[in-house]
Order: C-alpha cells, then sequence, then structure tokens
C-alpha cells in the first residue's frame, strides 16, 4: 500500500518509478502483478483522438467604449463562438463552423474550418479576427468591433471540455449499401471495413476503469499542458456490462476537463474535418494513476487482449438509436488488422492516433520523473458502478402536463 | 525527365515484352511501381519513366498502338510530416497501401510513395490536410 503524499514524495526526492501503461503490460506479464505494484509508483496513460466536446472560454478584455457581447453576436476567423454569457466572456466550441460554410450542402462536405481550428490556431499564438456585434445598452454603447486577439492579449483563456476521453468505444461498421461518412471516418458499404477509436491498452479510463484513483481535481496532461479533471463527462455511464474482473465492455466513463489554454502546445490540439461530417479537434489527454495497491496494479496491467468493444452498425442502427451489438472484438484483434463479423473478414482501421498516444503516455512519464508534475488527490469521487445514474433518451413530442 | 504514368489493362493484353521494349527500344529507364491484375477486372500498372522527352512521347505512341490506356500521372502526392498525427484514417481508403499502419512502429502511419497512384483519396479524408496534391 502506497498513498498519493508518499509517491509525491519520491518524485521530490527524484526517486520515483514510472511507467507507461503499455510498459506496465509488459512488466506484469513478466513479473505479475504483485511484485509491479510494489517496483512501480506511477502509471502514465495518454490518449489522442478526434473528441467533440471540446471548447474554449476566452474573456476578451474590455474595449473603449465598451461593448456587452453577451447576448449579441460574435465570430472569431468567422466561426461563431457563445456570448450568452457576460459581456466579454466567450466559448468556441470545437465543432462550430462559419455561417458561409456549405456544410453537407455539397456532399459530403469538406468543413474546412472550424472551432477546432480557431482553438488549434489560438494556442499556436496566431492572430485571430474578432468580429462581434452588440445592441448597445447606456452602460455599453457600444455596437460593434472588429479587431484581432492572441493569447498575448486577452485576459483568460481556458480550454473546458465537457467530454472528452471516452471509456472505450464503438468500432463501427457500415452493413448499408450505400458510403457512408461518419464521425468514425468513411465507412464503405457491405462491411468493407471497420473503425475504432480508442488507444486501448493505454487509454486513460480503461486503466482505472472502476475510478479507484481518477477522480474530481485529478491533474493531468492536457492538450500539451496541465489541466484537471473537473468533473464526470456528460453521458457518464458507468452502469453498463462489463468483464468478469470488471472492465467496460463498451463507452462508459467519459472526463470533463478543465486546463490554461494558453500554456498547452498546438501539437495535441489539432483542428480536424471529418469529411461529411464536420469540423472538430484532435485533443491529447494523459492521465497519471498512482499505483497505490495491487488492484490497481491489476488493472493498470490489462492488455488489449483483454479489453472489449462492441461492433456497430453505423448504416442503420447508430443513426435510428437501435441499441446493437453484432459481435465483440479484442483491441489486440483491431490492432491485428482485420476482424471477423458475421463471418466474414473485415479489415480495420484506427481513428484515433496510438503512436501520438504513446507520446502522450511519455512525456507525461518524463515530467513526473523530472519533478515537474505531483499527483493529486481527487476532492471527490466519480459516480462509479452500481451509482444511481441512468442516461436518458431525448424523446420528441413530449406533453407538458401542466 | 522523369515522369509517372498509369496503364489501365485488361488481362492479357499486356505482356512484359510490351514494357521492356520501353528499354530496348527507346532508350527510357523505367521502373515498375505497381502492378495490380485482377482477372475479371480491369488491372492497373503505375510506372515510372526516366528518359528523354523525345523518347518518352514515341514510348507512349507506341503503348498506345498496342491498344493499351495511358494517363499520366501528373498530380504528385506528398505527406506533410509535422501535420500528420498518425490516426490513421487515410490507411481505410488507400486501395494500393501507399498508406499503411506500421504495427512495428507503434502503429505509426507509414507513406510509400513508390505505391502511391496518385488517386487523391487520402487528401480528401486527412482530417488534418497533412495529405496534398501537387500538380507538375
Ligand atoms: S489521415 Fe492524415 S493525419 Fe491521419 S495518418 Fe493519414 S496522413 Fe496522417
Ligand atoms: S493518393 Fe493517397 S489514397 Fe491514393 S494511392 Fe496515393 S496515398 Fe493512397
Amino acid at each position: 500500500m502506497k498513498s498519493i503524499d508518499e509517491i509525491n514524495e519520491k518524485i521530490k526526492s527524484g526517486k520515483v518509478v514510472v511507467v507507461t501503461a503499455e510498459e506496465m503490460v509488459e512488466l506484469v506479464k513478466e513479473k505479475g502483478v504483485k511484485m509491479a505494484s510494489e517496483i512501480v509508483d506511477v502509471v502514465t496513460t495518454g490518449t489522442f483522438g478526434p473528441m467533440c466536446s471540446t471548447g474554449m472560454f476566452i474573456n476578451l478584455g474590455h474595449s473603449s467604449p465598451r461593448i456587452k457581447i453577451g447576448g449579441g453576436k460574435c465570430f472569431l476567423n468567422e466561426v461563431p463562438a457563445y456570448t450568452g454569457l457576460a459581456a466579454v466572456d466567450i466559448y468556441i466550441g470545437a465543432t462550430a463552423l462559419p455561417e458561409e460554410d456549405p456544410r453537407n450542402s455539397v456532399y459530403p462536405g469538406s468543413f474546412k474550418y472550424g472551432g477546432g481550428h480557431v482553438i488549434e490556431d489560438f494556442v499556436a499564438g496566431k492572430n485571430i479576427k474578432l468580429l462581434a456585434y452588440a445592441y448597445g445598452t447606456d452602460c455599453y454603447p457600444r455596437r460593434k468591433i472588429e479587431t484581432y486577439i492572441n493569447r498575448e492579449n486577452v485576459n483568460e483563456a481556458y480550454l473546458y471540455n465537457p467530454r472528452n476521453c471516452y471509456q472505450n468505444y464503438n468500432v463501427a461498421v457500415n452493413l448499408s449499401s450505400r458510403i457512408l461518412y461518419t464521425y468514425m471516418g468513411i465507412l464503405k458499404p457491405n462491411l468493407q471495413n471497420a473503425n475504432y477509436c480508442s488507444a486501448g491498452q493505454l487509454s486513460p479510463l480503461l486503466k482505472d476503469p472502476n475510478f479507484r484513483t481518477i477522480g474530481i481535481g485529478t491533474r493531468i496532461f492536457l492538450g500539451g499542458g496541465i489541466g484537471f479533471v473537473a468533473w464526470q463527462g456528460t453521458q457518464h455511464n458507468p452502469n453498463v456490462p462489463r468483464t468478469e474482473s470488471g472492465i467496460p465492455r463498451m463507452p462508459a466513463g467519459t472526463l470533463a476537463v478543465i486546463g490554461d489554454a494558453k500554456k498547452m502546445n498546438p501539437r495535441y490540439l489539432r483542428g480536424a474535418s471529418f469529411v461529411g461530417y464536420g469540423a472538430t479537434i484532435f485533443v491529447g489527454v494523459g492521465v497519471p494513476i498512482p499505483v497505490l495497491d495491487e488492484e490497481v496494479a491489476y488493472y493498470a496491467s490489462r492488455g488489449d487482449d483483454e479489453l472489449l468493444a462492441q461492433v456497430v452498425d453505423y448504416g442503420n442502427d447508430y443513426p435510428e438509436n437501435v441499441k446493437r451489438s453484432l459481435c465483440e472484438v479484442t483491441y489486440a484483434q483491431l490492432k491485428s488488422g482485420t476482424i471477423k463479423v458475421n463471418g466474414k473478414e473485415v479489415p480495420c482501421y484506427p481513428i484515433s492516433s496510438y503512436s501520438m498516444a504513446v507520446e502522450i503516455a511519455e512525456t507525461l512519464k518524463e515530467w513526473i520523473k523530472s519533478g515537474l508534475f505531483y499527483l493529486t488527490n481527487p476532492v471527490e469521487s466519480l459516480p462509479k458502478a452500481g451509482s444511481n445514474l441512468k442516461i436518458c433518451a431525448l424523446e420528441d413530442g413530449r406533453i407538458d402536463p401542466m | 525527365m522523369k515522369k509517372r504514368i498509369l496503364i489501365r489493362f485488361k488481362k492479357n493484353t499486356i505482356d512484359k515484352p510490351i514494357v521492356y521494349r520501353l528499354a530496348k527500344d527507346y532508350d527510357l529507364i523505367f521502373n515498375i511501381l505497381r502492378a495490380h491484375v485482377y482477372p475479371k477486372a480491369e488491372s492497373i500498372m503505375v510506372l515510372e519513366i526516366e528518359g528523354e522527352e523525345e523518347n518518352f512521347e514515341r514510348g507512349m505512341e507506341y503503348l498506345k498502338s498496342k491498344n493499351l490506356q495511358i494517363e499520366p500521372i501528373e498530380q504528385d502526392i506528398t505527406r506533410d510530416e509535422n501535420k500528420c498525427v498518425h490516426c490513421g484514417i487515410c490507411t481505410s481508403v488507400c486501395a494500393t497501401e501507399a498508406l499503411f499502419i506500421d504495427r512495428m512502429k507503434k502503429m505509426r502511419v507509414g507513406f510509400d510513395y513508390e505505391k502511391c497512384v496518385a488517386c487523391e483519396l487520402c487528401v480528401k479524408v486527412c482530417p488534418v490536410k497533412a495529405m496534398n496534391v501537387y500538380f507538375d
């Protein structure tokens, strides 16, 4: 048994032993869980994939005369930002698109530049064109402003991502007879490819499946800088079918995360365009797992061959919200390049970058080893399996009985 | 000069001697980058050809006289290594496996230019615009 405080002492004295989740898998195969849990203090995880529920708050500072952008309209490089806040607080979301973007009217749309690209450019230190309109008040008389902002000339800029880091994800296939352009990439008709989107054995929440160590307040690697777990992410759903040892077999937990965008690195925040689908952003997240005991070590060392995902049809089932799995596969099978679905050998391709996930886990490892990054005790746990959480569906035509 | 061409043909309408005559009779150095022979459908071959402009033109006339369909590959596909995030999405559309997952290198995405037939599908799907097309 080790405490987080003890591990932090070791970081301070330079004696901490850190391995990546990938290395932990190998170490446990070699030395067993018990011994590995004694040797290793921290396991670092990483993931780098498209995460649509990502966005950035900016406080622009006040102009003279003042303008109340709150309740007005605001564009960053022509991409609309949310203004329903105080005078100069705005939020730019990753999937926002310029009003002039043709979207899917020319199908499949290319979605060249959206909110995710604005965030990448901002973090890279580029100038962003700001255009805002307001209705004018006695205290905020101005009605229009046109200028440039960048990370040096605004007050705060922080990412607040309502849902990142999905614990596990679907494998997407297409049983229909037409090509599909989805957030899981291009899905060729009649089961010609299967696309998956998880770092598997490096994926943060798969390595702490019962949220023993990851909780609200956990310090993390976010977009190349430091962030924190702010809350459970939206659609957080720990109550899903699990393997015998308790690892979710389908998308389950999620994280809401926060961090100072001014200190992030555009290498780990990359605006993205998914043909026929929309704009989004690749986000790099890494979470350290303190090896408190054997149980933590056991879960942190589960390899791709023990992690399962469900194969889902995006031809009919996903769009129609039919909850059905065609079959179950392991991440080891997915990474091998082919899986078997409905008796057919189907080539499979990743959507999230495993090599970037490795790079993030390695970077976090170096930060911890060199004393740049300390671990935190979570201030509150995330809702765990068995908690009273239920996922709501949006039924249309509900009638208000009042 | 150096050019790449794509030859489309029905099975059996091409045999090695036809291509080898490019070297012999037209003094062209060629390199078969890709040959896809499909028994039932149209087959393709991608050649990189080096030599005098004039010889090249004559060589092409010769191939056409053998009823082969020749398409110059004028676009050049390149990858911006600084932009590529090695997600792997492009590998799902690249029929020639010019873009491939390197399982020995942490699933990094390799790009084998020699196998590329400049179909441009990767340019369309790459979410971070790392694949680009240049015209000669
Ligand atoms: S889709 Fe683009 S970013 Fe992804 S691996 Fe291919 S070239 Fe690289
Ligand atoms: S253009 Fe792209 S998809 Fe087409 S063959 Fe070349 S690398 Fe492959």
